[in-house]
């Protein structure tokens, strides 16, 4: 355990990369926004 | 040896106590305290027993050390000071694929919103409603253009899309009876100011799982100083009954109730506060956005109270999470454990390529904000894009290629912002609009403080 950091959570988005990007999330400014955009709230469709 | 750069792959801020720490590229989470923060400001830039030295007055040499060391390990471990995976370059592979519409069913409104980018729906041009031979061709246009793509995105949009509902539902049966044919499958929202959300049409929404974006201000007197009918009068007291009748027989879910915020209110977590209290779970309250010169504008003079602002709500966010009565504020919305792929956030919005406006007369804009500016017509429902250079001027329109972008902490986040706000206030795609970034950053903390904070309670448990 560290005394002066913790690890919160990691997703390793610079992994995040082969084999994805299949496109099938929902557009962004679909689903509430229309005027702001904000990409990193949308769910991944795989998960 | 000062070795630059380190502190550019890394972002900190702390609220309430918590201090953070976010390792921008593979986008880690940490939660640190004040001693690896203080370390943190000189790692990298200075030997360890110079930021000892730095520090003898304030911290323990022991305790600076031990944080040190504790960074220094995780660097070993690639977990922090983490490189991008591009190098700065990103090139979209393949053709552009056109997988969602905003369907301007009707240009015209029964409301007169003071703050209305539609220019009372008319979008700068005339008044009118989409003939179904158009949304059919639309259609058909997202059908071949989707290519591979399984699921396709339909919003009804406006103006006031109840205005022509016959064409909504003549557009649905349409569209899934072509999807069938080509296991496709399309998913429908659709976006009204509620006034004629009446019990018909809120049952064939609800048994058609079209999901649904009500538009509502806040409190009655901040909802009815913007949201007028023609004659002047509020719309709250016509649209809270079928809003709350719609989400009533949503069983809460599959809806968002969205606002719009202005110089008016400031102190928008209270209307935040208030959808809440009327029973909404759903909520997402935006900035609104307009020229400087408009009176209600957000200008930034108002930054340092807007920023506060949101801090307010988070706490209030977190204090009904903590009581076991939470809602959800869309940009709060922030899983740093699994949020969209790094292709998705290099993607953005998808605006000119992914993600197209059509009129009520079957033109092609880039999203719906575009919408009326001749210059960013792209093509039409009937020929399809006409202009495959001004898709790839958007696809290319990414963080990579705007300068302030490229070395924001946010820019895996927002992805970029938004493009028209871009083309608006800095007159190009590449500039993003400054105010709108600086919400966002907070907006972006904020929704961070949270998920920390929402861990450590889960973690407790």
């Amino acid at each position: 355990m560290k005394k002066h950091i913790r690890l919160v959570s990691s997703q390793g988005l610079q992994k995040n990369i082969v084999n994805r990007g299949c496109g099938e999330c929902q557009a962004s400014c679909q689903s509430a926004c229309k005027t702001s955009c904000t990409v990193s709230n949308q769910v991944c469709q795989k998960q | 040896m000062r070795q630059p750069g380190k502190e550019k792959l890394i972002h900190k801020f702390a609220y309430r106590g918590t201090h953070i720490l976010l390792d921008i590229n593979s986008g880690t989470v940490f939660e640190i305290d004040a001693v690896a923060d203080a370390v943190l400001d000189h790692y990298g830039r200075r030997s360890k027993a110079e930021i000892i030295a730095y520090y003898k007055n304030r911290y323990a040499a022991g305790e600076l050390a031990a944080a040190w060391e504790e960074i220094a390990d995780l660097e070993r471990q690639g977990l922090l000071f983490t490189a991008d995976a591009l190098a700065g370059t990103y090139n979209p592979a393949g053709e552009p694929t056109v997988k969602a519409l905003c369907l301007h069913v009707a240009h015209d409104c029964n409301l007169r919103c003071r703050y209305c980018f539609a220019d009372a729906g008319e979008y700068m041009g005339k008044r009118e409603i989409m003939p179904l031979s158009v949304a059919k061709a639309a259609v058909d246009f997202v059908l071949a253009s989707s290519r591979e793509r399984k699921f396709i995105e339909i919003d009804f949009f406006g103006g006031e899309p109840l205005l022509n509902m016959d064409v909504v539902k003549a557009t649905v049966d349409y569209a899934r009876t072509k999807a069938r044919g080509c296991g496709k499958e399309f998913r429908f929202t659709l976006t009204t100011n509620g006034v004629l959300l009446t019990e018909a049409v809120r049952n064939y929404l609800k048994d058609n799982g079209i999901s649904v974006v009500l538009s509502l201000d806040g409190r009655p007197e901040v909802n009815d100083r913007m949201r007028v009918f023609p004659g002047g009068q509020g719309s709250y007291a016509t649209i809270l009954p079928n809003i709350r009748a719609m989400v009533q027989l949503l069983n809460n879910e599959g809806y968002y109730v969205r606002g719009t915020y202005t110089r008016w209110n400031t102190d928008f977590a209270s209307d935040v506060v208030h959808l809440v209290d009327l029973g909404f779970k759903h909520i997402s309250v935006e900035p609104v956005v307009a020229e400087a010169a408009a009176p209600y504008a957000l200008t930034p003079e108002l930054l340092p109270v807007l920023a506060q602002e949101y801090e307010r709500l988070a706490d209030i966010y977190l204090e009904r999470f903590e009581a076991g009565d939470p809602f959800d504020f869309f940009h709060f919305n922030i899983n740093s454990e699994s949020g969209p792929c790094l292709p998705k956030r290099l993607t953005g919005c998808g605006a000119g390529h992914e993600y197209l406006a059509v009129t009520p007369a079957g033109d092609l804009y880039p999203c719906h904000q575009f919408v009326g500016r001749a210059e960013y017509r792209i093509g039409s429902v009937f020929t399809g894009i006409e202009r495959p250079e001004l898709a790839q001027v958007f696809r290319q329109a990414h963080i990579y290629n705007k300068p302030q972008c490229r070395e924001c902490w946010a820019r895996f986040y927002c992805s970029g912002g938004c493009h028209a706000n871009a083309a608006a206030f800095g007159g190009s795609l590449l500039a993003p609009y400054e105010l709108a970034c600086a919400l966002q950053k907070k907006r972006i903390e904020c929704a961070l403080y949270i998920d920390v904070r929402k861990r450590a309670a889960a973690g407790d448990k």
